[in-house]
């Protein structure tokens, strides 16, 4: 074969499989069009099979000719309405397909290939007639192939309509034009360009920073003029780069069909944000764990359509991805309206495995709960099937994910569903950063960890920090902050360290807890390049990468998980170190809290926990607003919803200010936010929390002695999941 | 070089560490630099002591002295880069002084003795018996794979 030839067949695979792979969402639509097809959509399929039928048979590839022929006829029949896209319809066509791609990805030998199961399985189907066809689905499916078909096929060769392959090689020409304005780049010259630019980028910060020192205007122009092309250089191949997420989703539906019925299931998918676009390598990335977490959702969190059925839910459980672009980052939800996670088994399942004890697992949240399905070896699908189930996934997922810099969030609902909330970053080349200093070095932190920067001065610095059993917090609006000296956890203090009169506090977010990083010095934001640690630096957790600054410096770009893990403020949870013997001693004399005592009625006492209150505000009574029956108050641009506690867990309520002030306890649960209006605030104390009596009445954990006084512990999650479906007798209290 | 008909000669790139002569393959050097500034790593293996801006490209630097156990470099005295390439990119060996160019064959070539132990005894492939003293070639994988230190 001559070299043109070669390429010439080369051509022919990566166009051939480019067409097939539309084809697939493609029939699946058709498959729903039951009551009347689109034609031009089956056109399109048409067109697809048939230039593969023409350009395999002008390089005399026969099998697949034969079997994209046959392909061929089936649609025709279905554009002619002649046929109906019933499920043995689709399904053959579907395995064709695949066997289509099969022989692409071996065409050497496709010539010597069997394909006479899915010629005749075709054949079958333009043989019977239309309307019999409709009816016999699941006799013939159960039916073997017949032996007599082969036969038929060069029959069926000789009829084939000349005056058709005529008309859509016309269409064929209308597409090329189009298709002429694009044109196929290596992906690994893109790579190169990228590295380029990012070389490009940090010797323009070079220059700006020279630039601005000999304060030349000549130049100062040229420099900008130079800052603004390399900008918009760096869009641009940034974009060359940037994919749709849909070509990663384009495999679910058939995904989700296959798993359905695998395992005797009815789903459907939908999709929003098909056309959000993310680098190609953090597309590359997250294919897997998005595989991972369909097949979970199609596998365990979709009910059975019988069940489905009993509880009044429609039968056909529905699977909902959803991509949008927020903050600079691009957000994938993965929800289904379907079980819920069984929090009690995966309770039983993590103390069973001894991945946590039974004492810790009495303090977690529902929310914290459903985390635990993050941990290695975690699984509790009761029996293994092939589809999910080996007990490597989920923190696999997890892994997967933060690697490129994003992170997993999981809420679930019982009974009503549950959502994984991916977040990842748009890019991993060039991000922007925020530069600090601590010990005489600099460090770059990305932005995407950032919440905000406090500074304090004079009398504060020694003030606002508090310490509690020798861990130093910062009272963030009245929100207890973890902080972290940079300085102790890479280990460079100073012996004879004088007082600092300035304190400077990075407040950072790593995996939903946040803590405050005290650093020397906030220089500056940059946007930087991410050059990839050498593999000494490796082990080292602290680090995620490194960058040359402007001045040509080199620079260490801090790793904020890390920094967190280093410095526990997360525990290593997620290494399943959870139970160790040291711990439980801790744990049985019970692990000190910040709980707020609020006043209700004439005697009764409430306490929430101060993490989880976000604010504590004063309202004015004339600010409150009606809302579809419900308080409201518009506060700090948002609409918060107002909910009267007390009456709402049916206490008697005494409201005792006698100014127009409410007090309001502002929480937050993902991205919304409540007013819990109150009577009065008490007092705020630490205290280790003993439940003596756990409560009977929903919305309360259980009661606890504080100061001498008993005290109900107010159950924040489940009030807002009371809020969220409520029982008839809080119905009445809302309006 | 249109030296030895023999292949058995190989050229050794020579330089000195705490008095004493060592010398890696000329092949695997990439070029040998004046001291540079360096980034600290706080928290980095101890034989890792910098960062390195080589137009453009981040090395690491090595400290040849700590990785092999020999006494710190003297206050004052500024070590010299012998930048050397791996599989993960370009690392730097800082060394003391950097000698000549030095082609041995295989003839005066004998592996580490048996007394030889610890860490160094790893990462040395042996000794070329000059006339005057000796060359102990390093093993350039080992020395720049820092994370599998044996002791």
């Amino acid at each position: 074969m001559t070299i043109e030839d070669d390429e010439l067949i080369k051509d022919f695979i990566v166009e051939s499989q480019e067409h097939l792979s539309d084809v697939e969402s493609q029939l699946l639509t058709l498959e729903s069009q039951q009551d009347g097809v689109d034609v031009a959509l089956v056109n399109k399929v048409f067109r697809a099979v048939h230039s593969i039928k023409g350009a395999a048979g002008f390089l005399g590839f026969e099998v697949l000719e034969s079997l994209a022929h046959r392909g061929e006829e089936v649609l025709n029949r279905l554009r002619n309405h002649e046929m109906r896209p019933t499920n043995l319809v689709v399904n053959t066509l579907l395995k064709a397909t695949d066997r289509l791609k099969g022989l692409l990805d071996s065409l050497e030998t496709s010539n010597e290939q069997d394909v006479t199961e899915h010629i005749v399985a075709l054949e079958r189907l333009l043989n019977a007639d239309s309307a019999v066809a409709a009816h016999l689905d699941e006799v013939q499916s159960a039916e073997a192939p017949e032996e007599t078909a082969p036969e038929r096929v060069s029959e069926c060769a000789a009829q084939c309509n000349p005056a058709e392959s005529i008309s859509s090689a016309i269409h064929d020409a209308a597409i090329v034009s189009a298709v002429d304005s694009t044109i196929r780049v290596d992906v690994s010259l893109l790579d190169t360009l990228m590295t380029r630019v990012g070389e490009l980028v940090l010797a323009r910060n070079q220059i700006l920073q020279f630039t601005s020192e000999l304060g030349n205007t000549d130049l100062l122009r040229t420099t900008q003029r130079l800052n603004l092309i390399t900008t918009e250089l760096q869009e641009g191949v940034m974009k060359t780069r940037m994919q749709p997420i849909g070509n990663v989703w384009s495999k679910f539906p058939r995904l989700v069909r296959d798993l359905a019925v695998i395992c005797g299931k009815e789903v459907r998918i939908e999709m929003e944000g098909k056309a959000t676009e993310l680098d190609k390598t953090i597309i590359e990335a997250i294919k897997d764990p998005l595989t991972h977490l369909v097949r979970n959702t199609v596998d365990h969190g979709i009910e059975k359509p019988e069940v489905r059925r009993s509880i009044g839910k429609p039968v056909e459980g529905c699977l909902t991805l959803r991509a949008f672009h927020e903050g600079g980052q691009v957000i994938i939800d993965i929800s289904d309206d379907g079980a819920g996670l069984n929090l009690d088994r995966i309770k039983s399942k993590a103390i069973e495995k001894g991945l946590i004890s039974q004492e810790q697992v009495a303090r977690m949240q529902e929310q914290e709960l459903a985390q635990l399905i993050f941990l290695p070896g975690f699984s509790t699908a009761e029996k293994v099937s092939n589809v999910s189930g080996r007990g490597v996934g989920m923190d696999v997922v997890k892994t997967n994910i933060e690697k490129i810099g994003g992170s997993v969030d999981l809420q679930t609902r019982p009974g009503l569903g549950t959502t994984v909330k991916i977040k990842i970053p748009l890019t991993l080349a060039i991000i922007p950063a925020l530069i600090v200093s601590s010990a005489g070095n600099r460090f770059a932190i990305p932005q995407v960890n950032l919440l905000e920067l406090v500074r304090l001065e004079g009398e504060q610095t020694t003030k606002s920090i508090e310490w509690i059993q020798g861990a130093p917090v910062y009272r963030l609006r009245g929100r207890l902050l973890p902080l972290v000296y940079l300085r102790n956890v890479l280990k460079t203090s100073v012996a004879n360290e004088t007082p600092q009169d300035v304190i400077n506090i990075v407040i950072l977010r790593a995996d939903d807890r946040q803590f405050g990083l005290v650093v020397d010095r906030i220089n500056d934001t940059e946007e930087i390049v991410v050059k990839p640690l050498s593999k000494q630096l490796k082990g080292v957790a602290v680090y995620s990468g490194t960058t040359i600054m402007g001045d040509g410096k080199v620079a260490l770009i801090l790793d904020v998980l890390g920094l967190a893990y280093a410095s526990q403020v997360i525990s290593k949870m997620r290494d399943g170190a959870l139970v160790d013997p040291n711990g439980r001693a801790k744990d049985a004399n019970g692990e000190l809290q910040t709980l707020i005592i609020l006043g209700t009625g004439t005697s009764r006492r409430l306490a929430l926990p101060i993490s989880q209150v976000a604010r504590l505000e004063k309202i004015s009574k004339e600010a409150v607003e009606y809302a579809d029956h419900q308080e409201v108050v518009q506060y700090r641009g948002k609409i918060l919803p107002l909910i009267r506690l007390a009456s709402f867990l049916g206490l008697e309520s005494n409201d005792t200010s006698e100014d127009d002030l409410l007090n309001v306890v502002v929480y937050n649960e993902n991205e919304r936010s409540f007013g819990l209006v109150i009577d009065k605030i008490i007092d705020i104390v630490e205290t280790s929390l003993q439940l003596n009596h756990p409560s009977a009445r929903e919305g309360l954990l259980g009661s606890v002695v504080i100061h001498d006084r008993v005290t109900d512990l107010v159950d924040l999650p489940a009030v807002i999941r009371m809020i969220d479906c409520p029982s008839p007798r809080q119905l009445t209290s809302l309006v | 070089m249109s030296t030895t008909t023999q292949s058995t000669a190989s050229q050794l790139c020579t330089f000195y560490l705490d008095n004493q002569m060592f010398g890696i393959d000329v092949q695997s050097v990439q070029e040998v630099i004046r001291y540079q500034q360096m980034t600290d790593i706080p928290l980095a293996p101890d034989s890792v002591c910098g960062l390195i801006n080589l137009r453009g490209q981040i090395v690491t630097a090595i400290d040849l002295r700590k990785r092999l156990g020999l006494p710190n470099r003297p206050e004052g005295q500024l070590p010299m880069n012998v930048v050397v390439r791996s599989d993960d990119g370009a690392v730097s060996l800082l060394v003391d002084q950097i000698g000549d160019v030095q082609e041995s064959d295989e003839e005066n070539f004998e592996p580490p003795p048996e007394t030889l132990r610890g860490s160094t005894r790893q990462l040395i492939r042996g000794a070329y018996k000059m006339k005057d003293r000796l060359l102990l070639v390093l093993d350039t994988e080992r020395v720049i794979d820092v994370t599998s230190n044996v002791d």
